[in-house]
């Protein structure tokens, strides 16, 4: 039987969504190529996440739960991946381009000898049947297409570039334990979490983000409450991470966070190739910037040739008036 | 401690030209330099070696030119130079750049600890530390921001993974680095010339053979091809500017249209 393969990454006791959204891109890719959808997931008391990827869209879940799976040992992981497709033969296999995935995917496609596309936020089958991997390069600047020779077809692909599919609870599928291979020393103990990031910027879907037009620290103040008054959260530029105002689980651009929400507004940020890297393709792109010809003014939708200091707080205070009267 | 560092030379990706209709990268008007990320692996490296002694060598794959960075890095304390340079190891992916660096790293013989950037600028894919770790089966650490304990053995580690995680690891073993780890210090002009006059060892395919297999190498172990390369024009962004005494009050309204306040 053919098959797409699916990571599912258990992150925090959940699977990751990406996992989710790849699900729905294998089911549109199985529809053209035919076969069946895997979903392959490991980790330690997991069993019960696995309905839910045949939920997503998955026919088969393989399950490797194990206590030595509980913490993520990149060649544990990879010896378990390599094993599973030496056997079943998948002829693609989808990982989320998250931190783990991108650390764990090329070890198992040297392992395999097969080639891997990282980072992809497309992908499409070509009239000669093959898959088509379109991603980013040179701080995303060009879009480059991509095949490979050789099965499995392995990419990893970034979070909220294909569309959540539709859980649906009624589906059907095989959920399959596994046994797992014998694996010995591999050198790595993880010693488990040292620092919870303090904001999810990948998952937010408004980012008030601030840059060098800030004058200080005090300053985020006002992009935190603008922020919590539209529901989102704040994100900022490099410099402000290195000047210590902000940790880096806030920073945006290629050097930290990736993001595509609903609506990003970029607050005295210029719009340095590196930060445009990382909220490009943002749904809605508003821009604040004191200089016209700030190059954040060509990827926004909606610009504003201003001081922040004078415009941040009159939206602010229209928020609130706009919260008061829904309120009474 | 041996450390080896790879470096990788790349265009300054804020001085190179896309062209959106000709679909075209204009490097010409880039000049090279080291893949910023790499800088910071190799003070990882100068650090390492300033507690334990040993040598850091240096190694990377391109054209000629490419031993500017490697000069460069002469200069700011790297002990040895190597420079992969072969038309047998162009057009290569990172599956086979990864078996090439390997074969080197072979050559090479014994080392403690392999330093790599998280990724590059112009190629993006941070595959290549994992890849090169996996062809020498030590284990490998991605994403580290700081090196919490060195010992001669093992290294005791903060990795990155947007949760950060406390991570042990047995040399001889793999890290890639975050630009949160260190900042790279700046040559001296001395050693800059005293750089000048050291040998950088240029190393080719043959060189190579006794380590890896030749279909291994450049276009002809590589797995991936890149059948089109697009310069996106950006999405249709609207465009709108606004200027003046009421932009904050249009800016409302346009929240208002998308529908995020009522």
């Amino acid at each position: 039987m053919k098959g797409i393969l699916v990571y599912a990454e258990v992150e925090s006791e959940r699977i990751h969504p990406v996992a989710f959204e790849l699900l729905g891109k294998a089911r549109e890719i199985s529809e053209k190529i035919g076969g069946e959808v895997w979903g392959i997931i490991l980790g330690h008391e997991i069993r019960d996440l696995a309905p839910e990827l045949i939920q997503y869209g998955a026919d088969k879940v393989f399950v490797y739960d194990h206590p030595t799976l509980r913490e993520f040992d990149v060649i544990r992981y990879k010896e378990i991946l390599v094993d599973f497709v030496k056997k079943f033969d998948p002829e693609i296999f989808l990982i989320g381009a998250t931190p783990l995935g991108r650390s764990l995917a090329p070890r198992v496609a040297a392992a395999l000898g097969t080639g891997l596309t990282a980072d992809c936020i497309d992908l499409r089958i070509d009239e000669n049947g093959d898959l088509i991997q379109i991603r980013p390069a040179f701080t995303g600047n060009i879009l480059a297409h991509i095949k490979t020779k050789g099965k499995p077809v392995m990419a990893t692909v970034r979070y909220r570039v294909m569309e959540m599919p539709e859980k649906d609870l009624s589906r059907d599928g095989e959920i399959i334990e596994m046994e797992i291979p014998e694996i010995g020393e591999t050198g790595l103990k993880v010693l488990g979490k040292v620092e919870e990031r303090g904001v999810n910027l990948a998952e937010a879907d408004i980012i008030v983000a601030g840059g060098r037009g800030l004058k200080s620290k005090e300053d985020l103040k006002m992009l935190k409450e603008l922020a919590s008054l539209l529901g989102g959260v704040v994100g900022v530029s490099r410099p402000l991470v290195d000047e210590g105002w902000i940790s880096k689980d806030h920073q945006i651009g290629f050097s930290g966070n990736t993001v595509k929400p609903k609506l990003y507004i970029a607050c005295g940020i210029s719009g340095s190739p590196q930060h445009l890297a990382g909220m490009r393709d943002s749904e809605t792109i508003i821009a604040i910037n004191t200089d016209p010809s700030a190059p954040i003014f060509r990827y926004a939708d909606y610009g504003v040739v201003g001081d922040l200091y004078e415009v941040l707080p009159k939206l602010i205070n229209g928020l609130k008036n706009a919260k008061r009267s829904e309120n009474r | 401690m041996e450390i080896i560092v790879l470096i990788k030379q790349v265009p300054d990706i804020e001085k190179v030209r896309f062209d959106a209709e000709k679909g075209r990268i204009d490097r010409s008007s880039a000049p090279a330099e080291t893949n910023p990320f790499d800088l910071n692996a190799l003070e990882a490296a100068i650090q390492l070696k300033e507690k334990f002694g040993g040598s850091i060598t240096v190694l990377s794959m391109g054209p000629r030119q490419a031993e500017s960075s490697l000069r460069d890095a002469l200069a700011r304390g790297a002990d040895k130079a190597i420079l992969l340079t072969d038309s047998r190891f162009a057009g290569a992916d990172t599956l086979a750049t990864a078996y090439t660096l390997a074969a080197a790293i072979k050559k090479l013989g014994k080392f403690d600890l392999i330093i790599c950037g998280e990724k590059t600028v112009d190629g993006d894919t941070g595959q290549v530390g994992p890849e090169v770790a996996e062809f020498l089966g030590i284990p490998h650490v991605a994403y580290v921001s700081e090196i919490r304990e060195a010992h001669r053995d093992k290294l005791l580690l903060v990795s990155d993974m947007g949760d950060k995680y406390l991570v042990e690891v047995k040399l001889p073993a793999l890290i890639t680095v975050t630009k949160d780890l260190n900042t790279p210090r700046l040559p001296s002009l001395r050693d800059v010339l005293k750089a000048r006059k050291k040998e950088i060892e240029i190393w080719n395919a043959d060189t190579l053979s006794d380590y890896g297999d030749l279909d291994g190498f450049g276009v002809k172990g590589s797995k991936t091809t890149v059948v089109k390369v697009i310069v996106p024009s950006e999405k249709g962004r609207k465009g709108i500017i606004f200027r003046g005494e009421d932009a904050a009050e249009r800016l409302l309204e346009v929240l208002r249209e998308i529908e995020l306040v009522a």
